[in-house]
């Protein structure tokens, strides 16, 4: 159990944070109004209101999305092997090259076709 | 927990022939990525080639040094006597299926564009053709390599995914019919996805009772026998969902003639031959090596759906009206004969004689399917292929030669003697009848004759029937395409006149069954 005791206390913070961000911010921030303001959050379509006939995504969000999962993809893999790089030897290190080369040639390819162009 | 890992072991040279397919597919995307693009099929071609060679040439080359007695790669893969066949298959018909790609016909150049409209004109003119159909390839022709030796279930799937998301691809990229070729791609693509998912879920619940993934580690875990066997009787069946999906068996077939007949008939030759084969490999790893201490569990359902399949595929090809329709109807026919001998097991002799029938059957299959969509493409009307049978008809007045050779192809799939269909047909129903399944069999010869009407139905629509004034015109094959059906023809004729070498091979390839 008390292997389990950090998480708990990560969690409670995390929840704490939160709580108090939110509920403090309407009093703290200052209130400016502008159109910006009223726009999507960072990013992406306007969810409403709907385009004539259900809606049809431009395919580049697609491309983007996709390309984040590749990447995050290649994260998951690097993460465990930097945590137990000095053990993996050199055998992991000539792994992990090789599939960081392999995510390079997919990235190359996507930057010579135009898939990192947004218009 | 700081002592170094063990670097695992690798054993590079039996596993060379996938390494060389993967290493050729990411080079073809660096092509894709950096050569100018009026250049670029002229590297794909020999590249693609060459690597099917080098592959063939290595796996020829495992063969002959001696069949390893242990799993390569830790245990991921399994490079045995029915692996080397069944890769040795694959990339054959591969290799004869990139002849047939390479007519430049067939591929739409932009999904949008209207064949021969100033659209497409342009979209040819800045060079947007579909090259990546050949890298795409070589990524799908890796995962059936992997997919058919894989000795652990993870490994297993890496593969059955690496094999089937270049396919649905590949599905979508016809020039005409786009809109067909489309659907089949979309259809493929959720069907394929959700029995992949089957499949993870059935590892995930045999995981559950067994503790491991590994073919082998379950294998022994049935034999000690414990713990919640409802667990593993529903990963079981999911399992099987998931592979039987991929072969095309009844009640799992309805994706194959709508993908068959939508996407390019070239990816279709390819996708009809080499799935199978490498489809079979999984299953009968699945079922003998993993499963086999479970067979009385899943035999009575195998015998089901392989009685289902047959019934199925020869009843409903003969209310097709398109060939291609119609084919991949027949190719859920021969995919249920193939599970008779699937279900055929027994003492280790048994066990061999109908691996050693399944292999040979699928060598003689392959070859014969390839020829049979070869001749498909080369019939055109103004609208690309003529597809509807009655644009068939008197096809053998116009060009005797080339309805001959589709009226032998047909005679193959029948099993007339003479044929390499009558051989892998006799192997695997002799197979059968060793192993005790007698009323399989007789369904299997009542299928056959079934299905021997719609064959010699559509060679009669060929030679007696008047053609239409309009009717279809041969095409001038390309180099590609004339060698492709000659091969496939001589493949057929020397299988079924003088099968003794290939049914040898075979023999010695499933003589030491699988390793564990």
């Amino acid at each position: 159990m008390d292997l389990y005791a950090p998480i708990l206390v990560l969690a409670v913070l995390a929840a704490g944070f939160a709580i108090f961000s939110v509920t403090i911010a309407p009093f703290t921030g200052p209130k400016r109004w502008n159109r910006a303001k009223l726009d999507a959050y960072e990013c992406g379509i306007e969810p409403t209101p709907q385009p004539v006939g259900g809606g049809r995504f431009p395919l580049k969000y697609m491309i983007t999305a996709m390309l984040f999962i590749v990447f995050d993809i290649e994260i998951i893999f690097l993460y465990p092997w930097a945590v137990a790089f000095d053990r993996l030897g050199v055998f992991g290190l000539v792994e992990m090259v090789l599939f960081i080369v392999t995510v390079l040639v997919a990235y190359a390819y996507v930057w010579r076709r135009k898939g990192l162009d947004w218009d | 927990m700081n002592g170094t890992i063990q670097a695992p072991t690798i054993e590079y040279a039996l596993l060379s022939p996938m390494l060389i397919v993967f290493g050729a597919a990411i080079i073809g995307v660096l092509i894709e990525a950096f050569a100018p693009r009026y250049l670029r099929k002229s590297i794909h071609m020999p590249l693609t080639l060459l690597a099917l060679l080098g592959a063939f040439a290595t796996t020829i080359l495992g063969a002959a040094n001696g069949l390893p007695t242990s799993a390569s790669a830790m245990g991921a893969v399994a490079v045995d006597g029915p692996a080397l066949f069944v890769w040795g298959i694959i990339l054959i018909l591969a290799f004869v299926s990139v002849l047939l790609i390479n007519d430049d016909e067939q591929f739409v150049a932009q999904a949008a564009a209207v064949p021969g409209s100033s659209d497409e004109e342009e979209a040819v003119r800045s060079g947007y053709a579909q090259t990546e159909v050949y890298p795409l390839l070589l990524f799908a022709v890796g995962g059936m390599l992997l997919f058919s030796s894989a000795n652990d279930l993870l490994a297993m799937f890496v593969g059955l995914e690496v094999m089937s998301l270049p396919l649905y691809l590949l599905c979508g990229l016809a020039r005409r019919r786009r809109l067909l070729s489309q659907e089949a791609s979309v259809k493929y693509f959720l069907l394929g996805a959700f029995s992949s998912a089957f499949f993870l879920y059935g590892m995930a619940l045999v995981y559950g009772y067994t503790g491991t993934v590994s073919l082998r580690g379950i294998g022994d875990a049935l034999g000690a026998g414990s713990g919640q066997e409802t667990l593993l009787l529903i990963g079981t069946a999911m399992l099987g969902v998931g592979l039987l999906f991929k072969i095309g068996a009844a009640p799992f077939q309805a994706w194959k003639p709508d993908v068959y007949q939508g996407a390019p008939t070239a990816v279709t030759a390819l996708m009809a031959s080499t799935v199978l084969v490498a489809a079979f490999g999984a299953v009968l790893r699945v079922f003998w090596v993993a499963l086999g201490g479970l067979e009385w569990n899943w035999q009575p359902v195998m015998w089901g759906i392989a009685i289902l399949t047959m019934v199925v595929g020869a009843i409903l090809a003969i209310t097709q009206t398109d060939i291609k329709r119609m084919l991949a109807y027949s190719s859920v026919a021969h995919a249920g004969f193939l599970l008779t001998g699937v279900i055929a097991t027994g003492a280790a002799a048994q066990n061999a004689k109908a691996l050693s029938a399944i292999l040979f059957y699928l060598a003689a299959y392959g070859f014969t399917t390839v020829g049979a969509f070869a001749v498909v493409t080369m019939v055109r009307d103004a609208g690309g292929e003529a597809g509807h049978l009655s644009r068939w008809a008197g096809l053998g007045k116009r060009s005797p030669f080339l309805a001959g050779v589709f009226a032998f192809f047909l005679l193959a799939f029948a099993g007339i003697p003479l044929t390499s269909g009558f051989f892998g047909k006799y192997a695997v129903f002799a197979a059968a009848v060793s192993g005790g399944a007698v009323p399989l069999v007789v369904v299997g010869v009542v299928s056959s004759a079934i299905a021997a009407f719609f064959y010699v139905r559509v060679i009669v629509l060929m030679f007696f029937n008047d053609p239409a004034a309009d009717g279809p015109s041969i095409a001038v094959p390309t180099v590609g395409t004339s060698a492709v059906v000659a091969l496939a023809a001589a493949a057929t004729v020397v299988l079924g006149v003088f099968p003794q070498p290939v049914l040898d091979l075979a023999d010695q390839a499933a003589s030491a069954l699988f390793i564990r």
